[in-house]
């Protein structure tokens, strides 16, 4: 990679413009914001993170298209997905527009045999685990709450209940940890749920037994409609310190630094030195669901601020500018991504309602009496309606 | 020696010293489980015999401690965790009824949670607040979850065994005013389903049911009456969710009258679960309304006052005489 001169030396006054806005919110350009591709477009090098950089120091431009397209069509699912919404085929959707650098950055950078416990916003995590993202839509469609089996790509279920997963990303971590293996486990969750007490507790067992964790909070800045500054008055990735293990931030609109800060966090923890806490500082340019209306609690101004920092446009402008790619390649992917699109609606829309009577199945493992009676008493209510129909 | 006479607690710790031996997925969790043995000493010797990797002191923080079993058992590890005392569940309860009740269905069955959560319950201890309550209707209520009380020492082994091979998550109930009565334990029997209640006394004029510590009281509400020339048949529940209740049917199908008798308030509790569908299956035998007896819709109250709430020899003869007067 070249070093842009330009792009080096600007970056010190990012900083000091950045320090203003930092009394009320410490946020990008801070001076520990891990940055390896400025907004322009341009690579960052900062002596102060080249333990991170070193991670994608060799980075091909082949990998660099490929992290690329994993946003592009992330971003393309994510869109059909609220347009589906919108329309009537989905009862909610939770939008990750504006995240995928964090979550495809983070996602390439496990490894197969690693663990991943999402909460319900990892649409772009779970495409880099190889879940079909149609299959992340039945929940939201309501035809079941989950959709895909855990153990096929190591992606745990979405959580709904904020924070609950990093505890048992925590256990599963000591699990590992106990059977001598040398994976790793990645937990996300968001700012708010930093204020759960699941969170401190993952960040207490975790570190008391130095499990193989990663803590990956996409600081998207909003919990619904309360600002980060209502849920913490330190910059979150501070909060490790106080637990015994290292916090990092990360510019989570960079895919690059993403990938980097995770893959060194990872790696970490693969050697035995417990967990991380890493903060994407990113933002949610849509909505929380499309329940919310976020024009009640923020400013146009905001979000348009953010777009300048657009983690796709970024990596666009690198690849145009420092890389080989032509435009056969951006008009290859505009084609796949509107295959994809074409693909997750018809799916949806073909998706059949369970059958009723799977209400009762997988209730228990191992079975249990009252379900079986209930079950039988709903066969016959259901049976007593097609007698009905036969004896007419 | 196959049947030894053991306390109920001792019981318990010989189980999990035997499932710890058996399968090395097997792990121990809670707060004072390893050096201590616990607080009532049912884990007592475990660590210092598998090690601290087997069973695990943890942090001072309930729904961490749930909350990673469950991560735990994701890897295929079987824990069983440790709830120090019952009114302490309350900050796990989170954990146990949004993850571990429902994970199992959640994945279509694809991945299972055989977690064990074993919780001292119950008063007669003289206790401070906290550590004295009944709370397991609050868990027999959620769909995902087994619910269990071993009220003797043969059961306490037994089924604390069964617990640990359920891939359901099971919460374990110990009757802690009973961890010191000693029993027979038959270490080579053939125990009876977990879920299945036992008649430990035959009787034909009215039948009580009761799980865990209230189950010696009937036994000596059931002497008492044989005196005054009434035959009463105890049942020990053993499992509130599920309920056996084709076993009470068939009891008060032969006896006619029912009462339940439980620590926890009558309330919205086990006992009124019992009357509901036994009325629906026994309308026609019922000489008398099912009634039950356990404790007052109030916070458990101080301990000089616990054998005011608790059900004890009089209110339940009492209710037997009322049962009986229809």
């Amino acid at each position: 990679m070249t070093v842009d001169s330009t792009a080096a030396a600007r970056t010190p006054r990012k900083r000091t413009a950045a320090k203003k806005s930092a009394k009320k919110s410490p946020g990008v350009g801070a001076p520990d914001l891990v940055q390896l591709l400025s907004p322009e477009g341009r690579r960052v090098e900062d002596p102060a993170h080249a333990e991170y950089a070193a991670f994608v120091e060799d980075i091909t431009a082949d990998e660099l298209r490929g992290l690329y397209r994993d946003m592009v069509l992330t971003r393309r699912f994510d869109a059909e997905a609220t347009s589906l919404q919108r329309q009537g085929e989905l009862g909610l959707w939770a939008s990750l527009l504006g995240q995928e650098a964090a979550q495809i950055g983070s996602g390439r950078a496990t490894r197969d045999d690693d663990y991943v416990f999402p909460t319900y916003r990892e649409h772009g995590v779970a495409w880099c685990r190889g879940v079909d993202p149609t299959n992340l839509l039945g929940m939201f469609r309501g035809v079941n709450n989950g959709g895909w089996d855990p153990n096929s790509n190591n992606f745990h279920l979405y959580t709904i209940v904020i924070g609950s997963q990093t505890l048992h990303a925590t256990g599963y971590a000591m699990g590992i940890a106990k059977d001598g293996a040398d994976s790793a486990v990645i937990a996300y969750f968001g700012d708010g749920a930093s204020s759960q007490g699941d969170v401190a507790e993952s960040f207490t067992f975790s570190a008391v037994y130095n499990a193989p964790v990663v803590f990956f909070c996409q600081n998207n800045q909003w919990a619904i409609s309360e600002p980060t500054e209502k849920q913490t008055r330190v910059p979150l990735y501070q909060r490790a310190q106080g637990y015994g293990f290292p916090g990092v931030r990360v510019d989570g609109n960079d895919v690059l630094a993403c990938l980097a800060v995770t893959k060194w966090a990872l790696e970490r923890a693969r050697r035995g030195e417990g967990p991380t806490l890493v903060e994407a500082f990113t933002y949610r340019m849509g909505a929380h669901t499309t329940s919310d209306d976020p024009s009640k609690y923020r400013a146009d101004e905001e979000r348009e601020a953010w777009e300048a920092k657009d983690p796709i446009l970024r990596l666009r402008t690198y690849l145009e500018s420092e890389t080989d790619t032509d435009e056969g390649f951006f008009a290859e992917l505009e084609a796949e991504s509107e295959a994809l699109g074409l693909r997750v609606r018809e799916v949806v829309r073909a998706m059949p309602d369970p059958d009723r009577m799977a209400i009762f199945e997988n209730a228990y493992a191992d079975g249990h009496s009252l379900v079986d009676e209930e079950r039988a008493q709903f066969a016959a209510y259901q049976a007593s309606f097609s007698d009905a129909e036969g004896g007419n | 020696m196959a049947v030894q006479k053991l306390p109920l607690a001792k019981a318990i710790n010989e189980s999990l010293r035997l499932a710890l031996e058996t399968d090395p997925k097997v792990l121990i969790m809670g707060e004072d489980v390893g050096k201590l043995g616990g607080v009532f000493r049912v884990t007592d010797g475990l660590q210092k015999d598998f090690g601290e990797d087997r069973v695990i002191d943890t942090p001072l923080a309930e729904s961490g401690i749930v909350g990673t079993a469950i991560g735990l058992a994701l890897r295929g590890y079987r824990p069983v965790v440790e709830i120090q005392f019952d009114g302490f569940v309350f900050p796990a309860y989170d954990q146990i009824v949004t993850q571990l009740a429902k994970m199992h269905a959640r994945a279509l069955g694809k991945i299972k949670l055989p977690v064990v959560v074993r919780i001292p319950y119950g008063g007669g201890i003289g206790a401070v607040e906290h550590h004295s309550e009944s709370p397991e209707a609050l868990f027999a209520h959620v769909a995902g979850l087994k619910v269990v009380s071993p009220s003797n020492s043969s059961d306490a082994y037994w089924m604390m065994q069964q617990a640990i091979q359920s891939d359901d998550p099971v919460i374990f109930f110990e009757p802690k005013r009973r961890y010191w009565d000693k029993g027979e334990v038959d270490t080579e029997a053939i125990p009876g389903p977990l879920h299945g209640a036992r008649t430990l006394r035959e009787g034909t004029d009215l039948t009580l049911v009761a799980y865990g510590p209230m189950v010696k009281v009937c036994l000596e509400v059931a002497a008492a009456a044989q005196e005054e020339g009434k035959s009463l048949e105890v049942l020990d529940l053993r499992s509130m969710s599920p309920i056996d209740f084709d076993a009470v049917q068939k009891s008060v199908e032969k006896t006619r009258r029912l009462v339940v008798v439980h620590e926890a308030p009558v309330f919205l509790g086990t006992g009124a679960e019992i009357a509901a569908r036994i009325t629906e299956r026994c309308f026609y035998h019922l000489e008398a309304p099912v009634l039950r007896v356990g404790g007052y819709h109030v916070p458990y109250p101080p301990a000089r006052l616990e054998d005011e709430y608790l059900p004890g020899l009089d209110r339940v003869l009492d209710a037997v005489d009322r049962s009986l007067a229809y």
